[in-house]
């Protein structure tokens, strides 16, 4: 590799870096926006136009907050916590394909941190790293609702993590690679994952939930039981990166998801708009094509970001027996079914067979509400 | 006694296997939060937009002046013996030759102060005037204070403006923005 393709290289690392930051600083903006909308409020708006500045300020503010460690806390840990969360939180968009490949000097450069081989298992050893930020910070605050909320974070990740590998398999068995670009590759044009294993969209996007901390399983912070859960003891810039690390963790997510399940930067006619480009711009066209396929992939991203933010403001926390029944009990079965499925599926050539999962349920469904005594009991119609 | 049939009974009968799937629940859940995004806000940017406060608000105290533009106040005490606070306070005077302009009775208030962190704003003293002097406005609020020497509204701040005057019952303003006051002839 030459200095102009270790320059570019560079290049594109740092604007990953910087999008992520920036887009997980406009996350908390949206998500006040997101919530007041869905609440008919019309949230932040005073600082700078439609409320835009708010992240600097809040940013601000945390920025000069007193930094407060507890005399009982376990000092070096104390501080080791928030960074290991935000070091896993962005290390993890270094194999996440972000475009297809720039040209320059008929050079072509794919639009990726780096190009693991192993992509999709580096992915999940960093988020699985990223628990112990949590713990670790929980734990060294010496306080009884820290560890509980750490220890909740623990078991529920470890739980989740299981469902969510799982689920990936039955990808990585139609692909053949653990590599994210391949992955995304594949699903060139319109043949996104999502069409052939929707039983492992959802069980991806519940674990996904669950990775992040975010509601409806939410329990290692939950106010009401917890007070802060695991950072009730941290203030000022710890506080912050705990917060942000779970903003960008969100950001991962939804560029995960929409890398596996959605395809990534493709789109239905991505090769008719690559071939005029192409012909008509020669080396411009290409990288403008490559920028639109990102720019897709940027929208998927804030579509999940969004879906993230509604699912919040709309659904209630899990009790934590619910959450282990449903990780243990439905999403590990489920992605164990769904596997041998697909593996029958590939054996015989039948591409969509993940869908006789999901018709099964469906019957099964109605069959058991037909089935259900209606009475005064039965769901609330709104 | 039922007074509206929206009651529901609890109960802890096990769940379908449709229930159990969450999935059709979250996504009824999430239909109704996302109409939410298209309804109307109900929210008013206050200190741009201000509510009507209806005729009957009692907000910031004025000394009214009558149709000459003389102070009513003639220092009875009337006010200040209703007030249930203890607010008022006042000194009178005696009105000179030459201020026949400035004052209606031949006695006046020197000295008129309201103690802003006492009044409970019940509108007694409105009651108790006998001389229509003093009022509680419907249309200001009594401004933020952050003083100990601003707690203490004199005659400077209670006096009504000449050029300005205060009207209660003006069927022309309905509408809300209220800031400064309203403008016309005295009641």
């Amino acid at each position: 590799m030459d200095l102009t393709a270790l320059i570019i290289k560079t290049i594109i690392i740092l604007v990953i870096f910087g999008v992520t930051l920036v887009i997980a600083m406009y996350s908390t903006y949206a998500e006040r926006k997101v919530a007041a909308f869905l609440q008919d409020r019309l949230g932040p708006n005073r600082a700078g136009p439609f409320g835009l500045l708010q992240p600097l300020a809040d940013a601000g503010k945390m920025f000069f907050k007193e930094d407060f460690i507890p005399a009982q806390a376990s000092k070096w840990l104390f501080i080791l916590g928030p960074c290991l969360a935000i070091l896993t939180a962005l290390m993890t968009s270094a194999v996440i394909p972000f475009g297809e490949s720039v040209k320059f000097d008929n050079m072509l450069i794919p639009l990726q941190g780096i190009e693991v081989n192993i992509g999709i298992l580096y992915v999940f050893g960093v988020v699985s790293l990223g628990v112990y930020g949590i713990m670790v910070g929980g734990w060294a605050s010496n306080n009884k609702f820290s560890l509980l909320g750490a220890i909740r974070a623990a078991s529920q990740n470890i739980s989740y993590e299981i469902a969510l590998g799982l689920s990936i398999i039955a990808i990585l068995m139609m692909t053949g690679s653990l590599s994210v670009s391949k992955i995304v590759q594949d699903q060139h044009g319109f043949a996104w994952n999502l069409f052939n294993q929707p039983l492992g969209f959802i069980i991806f996007l519940t674990c996904a939930f669950a990775e992040c901390n975010r509601t409806p399983f939410d329990l290692p912070e939950c106010e009401n039981e917890l007070i802060g859960g695991y950072h009730t003891e941290y203030s000022s810039m710890k506080l912050g990166f705990y917060l942000f690390a779970e903003y960008i963790n969100m950001f991962i997510s939804s560029a995960i998801i929409s890398s596996l399940y959605f395809g990534g930067y493709n789109y239905p006619g991505m090769d008719w708009v690559r071939e005029n480009l192409t012909a008509s711009l020669g080396t411009t066209g290409h990288n403008l094509a490559t920028a639109i396929g990102s720019a897709v992939f940027f929208g998927k991203i804030f579509f999940f970001i969004f879906f993230f933010m509604w699912v919040r403001w709309t659904i209630p926390r899990f009790r934590y027996d619910q959450l282990m029944n449903l990780g243990w009990k439905s999403l590990i079965p489920l992605a164990i079914l769904n596997i041998v499925v697909t593996g029958f599926g590939l054996l015989y050539e039948v591409k969509y067979a993940s869908w006789i999962i999901v018709a099964v349920m469906v019957v099964l469904a109605v069959a058991s509400q037909a089935r259900a005594p209606k009475g005064a009991v039965s769901a609330q119609k709104v | 006694m039922q007074l509206t049939n929206r009651s529901k009974q609890v109960s802890n009968k096990e769940m379908t296997l449709a229930e159990k799937m969450y999935l059709p629940a979250i996504a009824q859940g999430l239909a109704i939060t996302f109409s939410h995004l298209f309804k109307k806000r109900p929210t008013i940017q206050y200190p741009e937009v201000k509510r009507y406060l209806g005729p009957v608000f009692r907000g910031h105290h004025v000394l009214k002046r009558d149709e000459e533009g003389r102070e009513r106040c003639t220092a009875c005490g009337l006010c200040a013996v209703a007030c249930p606070a203890e607010a008022i306070s006042m000194v009178a005077a005696e009105r000179q030759k030459g201020e026949e302009h400035l004052y209606r009775e031949e006695k006046y208030a020197a000295v008129y102060e309201i103690n802003m962190l006492r009044c409970i704003f019940c509108g007694l003293c409105e009651e108790a005037c006998p001389k229509q002097a003093v009022y509680l406005r419907h249309d200001k609020f009594v401004p933020v204070f952050t003083e100990r020497e601003d707690v203490i509204f004199g005659k400077n701040k209670l006096v009504e403006d000449v050029n300005n005057r205060y009207v209660r019952n003006n069927p022309e303003v309905k509408a809300t923005p209220t800031e400064p006051t309203l403008s016309g002839a005295a009641t």
